[in-house]
């Protein structure tokens, strides 16, 4: 009996090879004889893969994608017509549904640009509290963005690995802020309240758990070969495309430039924490998953670097015009309670003018314009949402792949619907 | 009749309706129309921490043709309207609706030019949840209120009707 | 820091140079570089802006306008539609506004940023200001039986419009398989 030598494995490779090449130049001739036509599908808007309420309007030539039209709008919520109508304070949980997945983030944008308007400095703990928070909104956005991504490519178990660490934060944000998804944590001049005691302790436990949950799930995936053809080469954007595009964030980061906000523009002394800009090298599908396994790590470690750096006082401004007095003043004395009357009901004013403020929020910059005409409602809010300009992208990003290539992209790319349609 | 006492215990004896209904009450597919934050709280209570699956609920399908418990979760607008009620066309009866959150109830806080200000003004609903969104536990309490006030009350000849009122504790 | 700032004064110098009385006002309220443009030469200010080596503004970060209906200040006209550039070579902001006008039609800044195309539309869409060039300017986010200009302050906020039947794409899809060759 012959044992299979490494010479006879090439040699039955190359027969392999050159057989499947004949078998696939017989396909291709067989395909330029029949006379096909193009089918046009929808993909969404309620499709479980399309993440929301987004449509693609495709034209199908077989499985691949020769023509793509994108619609939005199917959860536009008039949050800038609406929000003109609040005080800046009322503002804050309609921007939590903006990116509800990552709720705070958003909260913190808005209250910098207010912030900003007003030329208000908040104090240096309320600074490291939110980026504590923040950067754990980011960890949970990026865990619900890859855990749905893979989940779309096939691979059910690391949904429930890396889904399961969520429930642990949002046991932590339930106990501090009152809820789980959608917050409203922070107010213009600080924060809604202060931690509890213990909540650093539950924070450092729970990084632990989301540590663990990413190493086994890149543990299952890194090699897999499935998971490797699917992702790597699929929709691949150049770096001038993403520039011209208008894309920030781990989407832009993944082809190749180190912006992030945090670095460009420092604020809340993220230029005195010791981290990194994960950065990729290709532009693909693969690059943007692990770009925000990469965040995920880096996010841990500025967490635990502000939780040991974390100073003591006051969390909200001492400023009567902005911040609401202590309840025993309120229900004693006759000043507090003008005082709490007039900041919830007209709100603080802000002075003439326009601001123009950005976060790196999970996708990217988020940005907020706001035009004040001197009252406490804003005059014009307008949210610059990083999803509008990567989704607009999507169209062209997909055409020539084939229908399992645009939904391996789209999961990656971390479209929210709140946020793209506002 | 006797007839238990006849045959021990090989046989049991029960009502049509009560053993269609106890196999709809059982195995409910839902289908989570899920548009925004709402969205998020559903997949919570799919997964194991609120397990829907304890309750027969866990084969979520994401076709209308193939699922009897639409959970509506998240805003509507207008636009998002016109599909809602295609998909409400295209289940098979019996089928109840869930309106999950604020938003889905009554439009939540967006009271503006876009947003339907409840999807009852377009489909029927059985049983509206609010919050915003609602933890996990009250849908799993919706659900368990549609089976046994809705299903397990129903009958062969007259599948369910929306209209009758679910009695809250 | 203030390498930044003096970046985007040398931004605001070099355009009062190039375009001396298009440039209607220039400010830095909160540390925001700001320039009011001229429409006439809006096309001009924003290819300079983006070809000239020292700017270099690679990207349109976002691009919106303001109804100025209800203000208090007096202002040059009803709108104005504001660019926001960032310069990731050069790590500095510029904003640029142009007072318009409701019947006025701007040239469209999608030749320059392919981001300008969605942005425009939702101008179009919300406040009925019309850019010519724009490849496919149709409603964005609210339904193609849609009425009026959500953001203008004039449109009451609660005033709703049912819609009866969603839009096809048909039209967009011919578009676009003509530009693909595909027809």
């Amino acid at each position: 009996m012959n044992r299979i030598g490494p010479r006879d494995m090439e040699e039955a490779q190359r027969l392999a090879v050159a057989e499947r090449e004949a078998l696939l130049r017989q396909e291709r001739e067989f395909h330029q004889e029949l006379h096909t036509e193009l089918m046009f599908l929808n993909l969404g808007p309620s499709h479980p893969a399309s993440h929301g309420t987004l449509r693609t309007f495709v034209a199908l030539d077989g499985e691949t994608i020769a023509a793509a039209v994108a619609e939005i709008g199917y959860l536009h919520r008039g949050f800038e017509k609406t929000t003109e109508h609040r005080t800046y304070n009322q503002v804050i949980p309609y921007t939590d549904r903006l990116n509800y997945v990552s709720a705070i983030l958003n909260n913190i944008g808005f209250s910098k640009a207010v912030e900003k308007l007003m030329g208000i400095e908040i104090t240096d703990r309320c600074k490291f509290i939110r980026v504590i928070v923040g950067e754990l909104m980011r960890i949970v956005d990026h865990l619900v963005c890859n855990g749905t991504n893979i989940v779309d490519i096939g691979a059910l178990s690391n949904f429930w690995y890396l889904y399961n660490q969520r429930e642990k934060v949002y046991d932590i944000l339930d106990k501090l802020t009152g809820a789980r998804l959608t917050n409203s944590y922070t107010r213009i001049g600080g924060l809604a309240r202060d931690f509890y005691p213990g909540c650093t302790d539950d924070i450092l436990v729970a990084l632990k758990d989301i540590e663990r949950a990413c190493v086994d799930t890149i543990k299952l995936v890194q090699k897999n070969r499935i998971f490797l053809d699917r992702t790597q080469d699929i929709c691949v954007l150049s770096k001038e495309d993403a520039i011209a595009a208008g894309f920030t964030g781990p989407c832009l980061r993944a082809t190749g430039v180190p912006y992030d906000v945090r670095k460009a523009h420092p604020y809340y002394y993220y230029d005195t924490f010791d981290w990194e800009v994960p950065v990729g090298s290709v532009g693909d599908t693969y690059d943007r998953i692990f770009v925000r396994f990469e965040e995920i790590n880096q996010s841990c470690s500025i967490i635990r670097q502000a939780i040991e750096q974390l100073p003591g006082g006051p969390v909200n401004v001492e400023d009567k015009r902005v911040t609401l007095p202590p309840k025993n003043q309120t229900y004693q004395n006759i000043e507090g309670l003008i005082n709490h009357f007039k900041i919830i009901f007209e709100g603080t004013k802000a002075p003439l003018g326009e601001v123009y403020d950005c976060t790196e929020a999970a996708n990217g910059e988020l940005g907020f314009y706001l035009v004040s005409d001197g009252s406490g409602f804003p005059y014009r809010n307008r949210c610059r949402p990083p999803c509008f300009m990567i989704f607009s992208a999507f169209p062209e990003m997909v055409e020539g792949h084939m229908i399992a290539d645009a939904i391996a992209t789209l999961g990656s790319l971390n479209i929210v619907a709140g946020e793209l349609e506002r | 009749m006797g007839l238990e006492s006849f045959f021990g215990d090989s046989f049991f004896t029960t009502r049509i309706d009560a053993i269609i209904n106890w196999g709809r009450m059982n195995s409910l597919f839902p289908m989570p129309y899920a548009t925004a934050c709402c969205g998020i709280e559903v997949m919570g209570m799919l997964s194991s921490v609120y397990d829907i699956a304890r309750f027969g609920a866990e084969a979520v399908r994401f076709s209308p043709r193939q699922s009897d418990l639409l959970i509506v979760a998240g805003t509507v607008n207008y636009k998002q309207g016109v599909i809602l009620k295609q998909f409400y066309e295209q289940m098979p009866e019996p089928k109840y609706v869930i309106a999950m959150g604020v938003c889905a109830s009554s439009g939540g806080f967006y009271d503006n030019y876009c947003v339907v200000q409840g999807i009852d003004e377009i489909i029927p609903v059985d049983i509206y949840v609010g919050g915003c969104p609602p933890r996990p536990e009250a849908v799993l309490d919706a659900v368990i209120k549609i089976q046994e006030q809705r299903i397990k009350k129903q009958t062969v000849l007259e599948p369910t009707a929306a209209g009758t009122k679910i009695h809250l504790p | 820091m203030t390498e930044r700032i003096e970046i985007e004064n040398v931004t605001l110098a070099a355009l009062q140079e190039r375009f001396g009385d298009q440039i209607l006002e220039t400010h830095c309220f909160r540390g925001d570089a700001t320039a009011i443009v001229a429409k006439e030469a809006i096309m001009a200010v924003l290819e300079f802006l983006r070809t000239d080596s020292r700017l270099d503004y690679c990207m349109l970060t976002d691009e919106t306008a303001v109804d100025y209906l209800n203000y208090p200040q007096a202002r040059r006209a009803r709108f104005e539609v504001v660019y926001h550039l960032y310069s990731l070579s050069k790590n500095c902001r510029v904003r640029i506004k142009v007072p318009v006008s409701a019947s006025d039609v701007l040239p469209s800044a999608t030749r320059l940023w392919k981001t300008a195309d969605w942005l425009e539309r939702e101008i179009w869409d919300m406040f009925g200001l019309r850019f010519e060039g724009h490849p496919n300017l149709k409603r964005i986010l609210t339904h193609h039986e849609f009425v009026g200009h959500a953001l203008r302050k004039d449109y009451p906020v609660k005033r709703r419009q049912p819609l009866s039947s969603n839009d096809t794409l048909m039209d967009e899809m011919e578009k676009r398989l003509v530009a693909k060759g595909l027809k």
